[in-house]
């Protein structure tokens, strides 16, 4: 990475960052392009840090109006924008990000990522998407893998104290940092289709209970019943229900899924809970700050953190490799 | 969120000290949770380097005080909160146990070693639960100190800053760190420093008696010697002559490598410097004075040629004299000194040449000579966010699910975030419990006043500190102090020990006390006459509280501190706090610099490494993240596992 050096004023801004990863690594930075689709608290997260670390590009799409009741977890809404109706989420976040780091390019881009052609994502070097039904995941992960240049995809959901972030940067070659040295390490990640379409018996013992209760969720949210809404008493049952269906169709035991983590994020609706959202919105920056410098040990391919016991774990699920 | 979560967080008043990098986070979190009154310490105003991961800042906020724009910057998003900002400093009188009594919990986010242990005590005192964090690079950690149901921020020794062997720094540098520090603190703080500074630059010469000059004069700048002439002469006083003199001294290089002698006609035969023409008019009010344009240096990543080293050294020293001849005398190296960071580079990089070390890069100098902690914002706001979740179950009384957390690198049984069970208190800990420690030290040649700064102030973190021999007090520290009694203090300073009008010797007890800090100590004092010099450089030996203080740990530096900014800083984040590197070879503890399980004191700086809990393999240490050189990896030991009960036990 030669070329162009890194001007005095990025130097003297980046200084303590520069010192984790590199001069190397923040000139590819500078170079990327980033789309987010779907804004929320985590989202918002995510942004901050990936503009403070001082990407190339940050495009952001989300059409929703800014609405009072979304700045409860909002720290790029200011308490002015959210009385001012009819500007747009995106509209919102780009003004105050742009402030955060004058040189990053934050733009909008408006409407449904999930109508866009492949070509739009030629754009990107990385995209990220949250709060999608589970279909519109599955769809945007395939148009970023049928182009040609290799785009990295990510899902992220907080779902009150629990959360998950999803990766796919389908063939990827990186540095991996040894005692001795730096090796060039491998990697083939499945797509989300794929991921979760292995069987539930053909997975270790000891997945995690949450990966099991998101595809719970993420099924009773494609059914007939829609989104959770606030009150747990009428989502409950259907939710137990789709537990059932899956568990019986996949050969898990329901008794691995426990009731009481599934009442849990059923409660939570889709509220986020702030602490979670900065401890995901941290996790994925950092990951996508490694898959463009290419260094650094990428999470394969689910990160799990649930603020009930303080874990954040990585759990590879992926088809045996052929 | 739940109720019971709102509830609690809703009625609590909590106070931040830190409002950098982790505090930034910290008070956003805590505003976007519900939290609607935090009072928030910090004595630091906003720098430019800030301005990477403290996202509430702006750069037209540089200058201001952090806490209050940090304040601004969170109502504007969260209005009718009450967010009150201190820009002060937390040891300051005014933070009193008083004070602390009215917050539900105080949470940390500190970047030095002095500021935690000060707030801990006030902690313990006031009874008030603490949350404690750093981070570096992409590790981070929090931890959970409830008096009587956990360990307290003290129960683990904290060790003290890395130190180097005098003769190291002075006579056989054999990594760059130790070319920095010479550079640094004896170069730089001998030619533009406090002239009453004991230095030892000058290396004594076995026989000595042979040299005619008086060493000391050799730095004074003679009135018809102009600024070129006098780097030149400098240069190769340090750099040739001196070198000189140690290969003189066969014995030292017996088993290690010569280093060469460099003057300057061999590095630069020219007789003068090339300067580009408009040498003059570089130097704007806005722009910092600098020889890199004028060199032709653009990027400080490179590393100069030992001709480009030698021209920086000259002209460095040139400018110096010519544009900031006033500040001579009185600077202390300051890593945002432009002009300070190039001249102790080239300085560093030529003694380097000289033992035949790699020479480094500015930026690379800067980092080690400024102690700069390696920072990032993602690690800053995952930490935040976990000490809001420790802190709402203090609030919800919650002790039992409270966990220690780790940020890793690296997984470590598929884990990135690992939750640890609370520690049990230390019962030898003299900071929460009542424990008599015991003082190994020569009564009759050790003066008061390096007992009250090398024991008292660098080991035991008092601040104020009252000396009593039974029922007589033998030194105070304090503003109210009468003048008659100030005078008597300071002359007990300068008496050894056995000559005090109340007299210490071996087995007398002393107490020490620090009334802001709430913290009494007995220490037993025995006498002792031989300390082995490469471990005990002090000839005082402190134990009866951990093994690990036997030793090693008598390393201060505080004391001639002479290239630190304030230390006591109750900053957030910025890596000020004097220690990644050595400050003050004087004291050196014997241990080398890849031993030392902690530096102690930089900025977002775990206080120790991620503890694994890994069952089958309780020593395992994660050391993945140790790819850089071991001079500024800061690594930590794990705490002995078996020594230690966790206070209940996972699932
Ligand atoms: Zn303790």
């Amino acid at each position: 990475m030669d070329g162009e050096e890194l001007t005095a004023q990025q130097t003297a801004l980046y200084d303590r960052q520069i010192r984790v990863w590199g001069v190397d690594a923040q000139k590819r930075l500078s170079k990327a392009n980033v789309l987010v689709s779907g804004l929320n608290g985590t989202v918002a997260e995510f942004c901050k840090n990936i503009v403070l670390a001082g990407v190339g590009s940050l495009t952001l799409m989300d059409d929703r109006l800014v609405t009072e009741n979304a700045t409860h977890a909002n720290f790029l809404i200011t308490a002015e924008e959210s009385k001012l109706s009819g500007r747009s989420l995106a509209e919102v976040y780009c003004n105050s990000l742009r402030e955060f780091n004058p040189m990053v390019h934050v733009s909008v881009e408006k409407g449904d990522l999930h109508y866009f052609d492949g070509n739009f994502f030629d754009k990107f070097d990385i995209v990220i998407i949250s709060g999608y039904s589970l279909k519109v995941k599955k769809l945007i992960n395939s148009k970023c893998r049928e182009r040609q240049k290799r785009i990295a995809f990510y899902t992220v959901e907080c779902r009150g104290s629990c959360g998950e972030i999803f990766v796919d940067l389908q063939n990827y070659t990186y540095a991996q940092k040894k005692s001795d040295g730096t090796i060039e390490c491998h990697m083939e990640y499945p797509s989300l289709e794929d991921a979760i379409s292995i069987p539930w018996r053909d997975l270790p013992k000891k997945t995690t209970k949450t990966y099991f209760a998101m595809r719970v969720l993420e099924y009773f949210e494609s059914s007939q019943y829609g989104k959770l809404c606030q009150t747990s008493d009428f989502s409950l049952p259907h939710v137990l229900e789709s537990r059932k269906v899956l568990c019986d169709e996949q050969g898990l035991s329901e008794s691995h899924l426990p009731d009481a983590l599934l009442n849990r994020l059923v409660a939570a609706g889709a509220r986020e809970y702030p602490p979670v959202c900065a401890i995901l919105g941290g996790f994925l920056g950092q990951e996508v700050i490694k898959a463009i410098s290419g260094k650094g040990d990428p999470i394969k391919n689910f990160f799990y953190f649930d603020a009930a016991d303080g874990k954040g774990i990585i759990e590879d699920i992926s088809p045996p490799s052929k | 969120m739940a109720d019971s979560h709102l509830q609690a967080v809703k009625g609590a008043k909590v106070l931040m000290v830190g409002a950098g990098g982790i505090g930034c986070e910290l008070l956003k979190t805590l505003a976007l949770s519900g939290f609607e009154d935090i009072h928030i310490i910090d004595m630091d105003t906003i720098e430019v380097s800030n301005l990477n991961r403290q996202f509430l800042f702006r750069q037209s906020h540089v200058g201001q005080s952090k806490a209050k724009v940090a304040r601004d910057a969170v109502l504007k998003f969260k209005p009718h909160i009450n967010i009150k900002p201190y820009h002060a400093n937390v040891k300051s009188p005014e933070f009193n146990v008083e004070f602390f009594k009215q917050f539900s919990v105080v949470l940390n986010g500190l970047d030095n070693l002095d500021a935690r242990r000060h707030v801990n005590r006030l902690c313990l005192a006031a009874q008030v639960p603490l949350v404690e964090s750093g981070t570096t690079g992409y590790l981070g950690q929090v931890t959970v100190h409830v008096k009587g149901k956990t360990e307290c921020y003290e129960c683990q020794p904290k060790p003290t800053p890395k130190s180097y062997p005098v003769c190291t720094i002075t006579s056989t540098p054999s990594k760059f760190v130790h070319c920095v520090v010479w550079a640094k603190d004896l170069l730089f703080a001998k030619l533009f420093g406090d002239k009453s500074q004991d230095n030892d630059l000058n290396i004594r010469p076995s026989d000595d008696g042979n040299t005619s000059k008086n060493p000391e004069d050799v730095f004074e700048r003679s009135s018809d010697e102009n600024a070129e002439k006098y780097g030149r002469r400098i240069h190769d006083h340090v750099f040739g002559y001196n070198i000189e003199l140690a290969l003189a001294n066969d014995e030292t290089w017996k088993n290690r490598k010569k280093p060469s002698p460099i003057y300057i006609k061999d590095v630069l035969p020219d007789k003068s410097l090339q300067r580009n023409g408009h040498l003059e008019n570089c130097t704007s009010e806005d722009m910092p004075i600098s020889t890199m344009p004028t060199l032709g240096l653009k990027n400080p990543q490179d590393i100069w040629s030992l001709a480009e080293n030698a021209e920086v050294f000259l002209e460095s020293l040139r400018l110096f004299i010519e544009k900031r001849d006033k500040d001579i005398g009185n600077l202390i190296f300051d890593k945002d000194d432009q002009l300070a960071v190039e001249f102790v580079t080239a300085a560093a990089n030529i003694r380097a040449s000289s033992f035949g070390i790699p020479m480094h890069s500015l930026f690379e100098a800067k980092g080690i000579a400024g102690n700069i902690v390696h920072a990032v914002a993602t690690t800053n706001a995952i930490i935040a966010g976990l000490i809001v979740i420790e802190a709402i179950k203090i609030l919800q009384c919650d002790f039992h699910n409270c966990r220690m957390s780790y940020c890793l690198e690296h997984p470590s049984r598929k884990m990135l975030l690992m939750p640890v069970e609370p520690f049990e208190a230390n019962k030898s800990c003299y900071v929460c419990s009542e424990q008599t420690l015991l003082l190994e030290i020569n009564t009759w040649t050790t003066k008061l006043r390096d007992f009250v700064e090398k024991i008292i102030r660098n080991i035991l973190g008092m601040n104020l500190p009252i000396v009593m021999h039974g029922a007589n007090l033998i030194y105070e520290d304090g503003d109210d102090i009468e003048e008659d009694i100030a005078t008597n203090y300071a002359r007990n300073l300068d008496k050894v020990l056995a000559e005090l009008p109340s007299q210490v010797t071996n087995g007398t007890v002393l107490t020490v006390e620090d009334l802001q800090q709430e913290l009494t100590c007995n220490i037993n004092i025995k006498h002792r006459e031989e300390f082995d010099e490469e471990k005990h450089p002090d000839g005082m030996v402190l134990s009866g509280w951990s093994g690990h203080l036997n030793d090693n740990k008598v390393a201060s530096n505080k004391e001639n501190d002479i290239s630190s900014a304030p230390s006591a800083a109750a900053d957030a984040e910025n890596p000020d706090g004097p220690d990644v590197v050595p400050e003050k070879p004087h004291s050196g503890s014997k241990r080398k610099i890849s031993e030392v399980e902690e530096s102690s004191d930089n900025s977002e700086n775990p206080s120790s490494k991620p503890n694994l809990p890994d069952r089958e393999n309780p020593h395992q240490v994660d050391d993945s993240n140790s790819g850089d050189d071991d001079d500024v990896v800061m690594l930590v030991a794990l705490p002995e596992a078996g020594k230690k009960k966790r206070v209940q036990t996972a699932d």
